[in-house]
């Protein structure tokens, strides 16, 4: 059983085809990830998962049931939780607010605020932003931008989560740090869907990868296939 | 071509950069790391004129620029791209580059330079007539490069230009910023990606916490065991 | 972690409040008719601003429609003071005023920033016209007279909406839900994918507050005894509740209210001197707020902290 599937789903701006008839499958437990050159669809095709935006044709799948054209907030309950390429946490909110909210609001049983603030102190805690929870997310430096989304995403108890470019903008101890959370993530038992272009990331972590070229699915396959595939390198990777 | 003299710089009541001194000869490219948060951003704002440091100088050619308005600062020759790929959303990819020839030299030049552009980046001729915020994240960097390249300035600073791009593109990038120093442009350039920051900058600074802790020539920085630890991830 | 010392405030603050209804309520006993019409008017203007800021304060929904919730509860006095007693037609103002909230909101919250606030300008305009056209094309009449309510009556029902509208408030703040439209006010987007509906919240939030200035437009009235569409759905009253919001602050619970008791008393004593151009002071001040001081009063006090911070560190020791 995958639990998130899509087929064909199409999605069009203006004349432009942003996502072309692309069929995806994750399976449960694994780490999948995303990539392709700039331009290529793959922020678009989250948006289009996490039901910000609606598919033209095609269907997506969550859990055998389908997902496609609910809101947002419906298919947030329904266990599949995403981070945004910009960072979009709650600025003047709190860090410990920006995750309080999400843990009261994205599950479908209703938590009482003391178990709310509960698992809001664990996850900051699991993502290592404890000692910073009364800040102003605004104030937070990057990185730690980017664990509070992250904590905010997975205090909606996802089954399984997009991350949408998490390694952007760190450097590489932080990157090793980001590669940790994702493992620890995994081994809570979420399903991962990622997008990057931080290769050596990517690689180590992902069981399989797809890659996205002008809206179409290029190619798909295991990290070392994708790697030494012709039509990837010449787009993507280079050299 | 560019010194920076003991700059103390605040961020509202919190100080971010303390006593930094540096400077940048002509066709040089400068690499400044550090990890984030650590000022570096504060101190390309301070070059170029978008925050007035509290104490020390900045001389540009010879002329004092501390303080000066940023649009001041463009005209005289300085350009600063700033990171997140800040591009003006509801102008074409097009009015995007002509805005960055405003300076009265540039704009003179703009057909030209905009060919320029276009060649470096067929992507945004491709994109042209699109608005800027239909873009991806990287597409969108790709034209906050290009916006002010337009300028046509004699020093260029980067903040993160490789920020969200794909490894093909990362490449492309650095290939380009090398170019700009080959043609005797000279380049500032902030970097995460410090491996390839060190390989293609001649000299480089290391900024932590606001201090400049570490300077020297690139092949000496690589091999040095703070930065080795700190940003390689070794 | 509460503190000896919070614990001590809050015990404080709430021996204040009960202090200050105490007084309130007992108000006609010993004080000047004057001076209970007066409050009156304060009172009504806290409502409006208080109700104001309970929607657009933390979901930055700039509405210009108090206007219109007030005028419908005016004219709901008007049309049916004479049949109902004045309990019930205070209710179905308030009832009358959450409906076309819930209408309005239901077409119009979609709409961005700026839209939605000249489309709620045109909403007061709106429904002036159509109820003129009614009035006139119908009843005959441009206006109407109100059946009258003693000062004293008048007084004791707008400190119950008051407190009412209070605890509503209070509540929704400190609830999951105040914490919900704070992060619609944040990125909307966001806010939907961390599970919160927002279109129905909103909806909800915005016609909840429409409830209080529709009760207190109905009470007001009684006062007022004759109302025509142009009085009715004044302009005025949602720039007044927007000005007395925003001066007060709204990072604080109790700042719209500080900013409606200010602005309430200075209008009542320049409208007497310059009958003229007291609204002209009036936008001078909005401007000046949003321009030296957008937190508002309540936003001086840590403003006046930190300044007093910097001259200490930049001279220390004086």
């Amino acid at each position: 059983m995958h639990i998130l599937e899509g087929n064909a789903v199409t999605k069009h701006f203006g004349g432009l085809a942003a996502v072309s008839h692309v069929d995806f499958a994750v399976d449960p437990g694994q780490v999948v990830g995303l990539i392709g050159p700039n331009g290529a669809g793959k922020t678009t095709l989250f948006n289009l998962i996490s039901g910000a935006l609606v598919p033209e044709s095609g269907t997506i799948r969550f859990q055998e049931a389908a997902i496609t054209g609910l809101k947002p907030h419906l298919i947030c309950r329904k266990g599949l939780a995403r981070t945004f390429q910009s960072v979009r946490i709650f600025p003047h909110l709190s860090a410990h607010a920006n995750v309080q909210v999400a843990a009261l609001f994205g599950r479908t049983d209703r938590r009482s605020v003391a178990e709310a603030n509960q698992e809001t102190v664990e996850l900051l805690e699991f993502v290592g932003l404890s000692g910073l929870e009364s800040l102003p997310a605004k104030d937070l430096k990057l990185p730690s931008q980017k664990r509070l989304e992250v904590a905010r995403a997975l205090a909606t108890q996802p089954q399984l989560l997009l991350l949408d470019e998490l390694m952007a903008g760190l450097n590489p101890t932080e990157v090793a740090g980001a590669m940790d959370l994702v493992y620890r993530i995994r081994d809570r038992g979420v399903t991962l869907f990622l997008i990057e272009h931080v290769m050596k990331a990517i690689m180590s972590v992902c069981d399989r990868i797809m890659v996205l070229h002008h809206g179409e699915k290029i190619a798909e396959g295991t990290p070392q296939e994708i790697a030494t595939s012709r039509a990837v390198v010449d787009v993507y990777l280079g050299e | 071509m560019l010194q920076v003299c003991n700059v103390n710089a605040f961020y509202g009541k919190v100080q971010a950069l303390w006593d930094v001194s540096l400077e940048i000869h002509e066709a040089e490219l400068v690499a400044l790391v550090g990890s984030n948060g650590a000022g570096k951003t504060t101190l390309l704002k301070t070059i170029s004129g978008q925050l007035r440091p509290a104490s020390g100088n900045v001389e540009f050619l010879g002329r004092r620029i501390e303080g000066l308005p940023p649009h001041v600062v463009v005209e005289l020759g300085i350009c600063h791209i700033p990171e997140g790929a800040r591009v003006f959303p509801e102008m074409t990819v097009r009015e995007n580059l002509d805005m960055g020839a405003y300076p009265l030299s540039a704009w003179k030049q703009k057909e030209k330079t905009r060919e320029q552009v276009y060649e470096l980046f067929p992507l945004l001729k491709e994109r042209e007539r699109q608005l800027a915020r239909t873009l991806s994240g990287g597409e969108r960097q790709m034209l906050a490069i290009g916006r002010g390249l337009m300028s046509r300035p004699r020093l260029c600073l980067f903040d993160e230009p490789s920020y969200g791009l794909a490894p093909l593109m990362v490449k492309e990038i650095f290939r380009i910023i090398q170019g700009l120093r080959e043609q005797g442009n000279t380049v500032f350039l902030i970097e995460q990606n410090v491996r390839r920051a060190l390989e293609i900058a001649d000299r480089a600074y290391v900024l932590e916490n606001g201090r400049i802790c570490l300077a020297g020539a690139c092949g000496e920085l690589a091999e040095s065991e703070f930065v080795q630890k700190a940003y390689l991830g070794l | 972690m509460r503190t000896h010392r919070t614990i001590l405030k809050s015990l404080g603050g709430l021996v204040l409040l009960v202090l200050a209804m105490a007084l309130l309520a007992g108000l006609p006993l010993y004080a000047s008719a004057y001076t209970v019409i007066l409050i009156t008017s304060i009172l009504m203007y806290i409502i409006l601003a208080m109700s104001w800021a309970m929607f657009s304060g933390p979901t930055g929904y700039i509405s210009l429609a108090p206007a219109a919730f007030f005028g419908v509860g005016i004219y709901t006095a008007a049309v049916l003071g004479l049949e109902l007693p004045l309990p019930l037609v205070i209710l179905l103002a308030g009832v009358g005023s959450f409906c076309l909230a819930l209408l309005v909101g239901g077409l119009t919250l979609r709409l961005k920033g700026i839209y939605f606030v000249i489309f709620t300008i045109g909403l007061v305009e709106l429904i002036k016209n159509l109820v003129l056209w009614y009035e006139v094309t119908f009843t005959g009449t441009r206006g109407r007279f109100v059946v009258p309510v003693d000062n004293n009556t008048v007084y004791h029902v707008m400190l119950t909406i008051l407190v009412l509208l209070l605890l509503t408030a209070y509540l929704i703040r400190r609830s999951r839900f105040g914490l919900a439209l704070q992060s619609i006010g944040e990125d909307e987007q966001a806010a939907a994918h961390v599970g919160v509906n927002v279109n129905p919240l909103k909806m909800i939030v915005f016609a909840v507050s429409a409830v209080f200035m529709g009760a207190a437009g109905a009470i007001m009235a009684t006062r007022w005894s004759y109302v025509d569409p142009y009085i009715a759905f004044n302009p005025l009253f949602s720039f007044m509740a927007v000005l007395m919001a925003i001066f007060g602050g709204l990072g604080k619970f109790y700042g719209p209210m500080l900013g409606a008791v200010i602005i309430a008393y200075l209008e009542e004593t320049l409208i007497t001197r310059f009958p003229y151009y007291y609204m002209l002071i009036f936008g001078l001040v909005l401007v000046a707020t949003i321009l030296f001081l957008p937190g508002g009063l309540v936003g001086l006090a840590p403003k006046l902290r930190s300044w007093t911070a910097r001259r200490e560190r930049a001279h220390p020791g004086g």
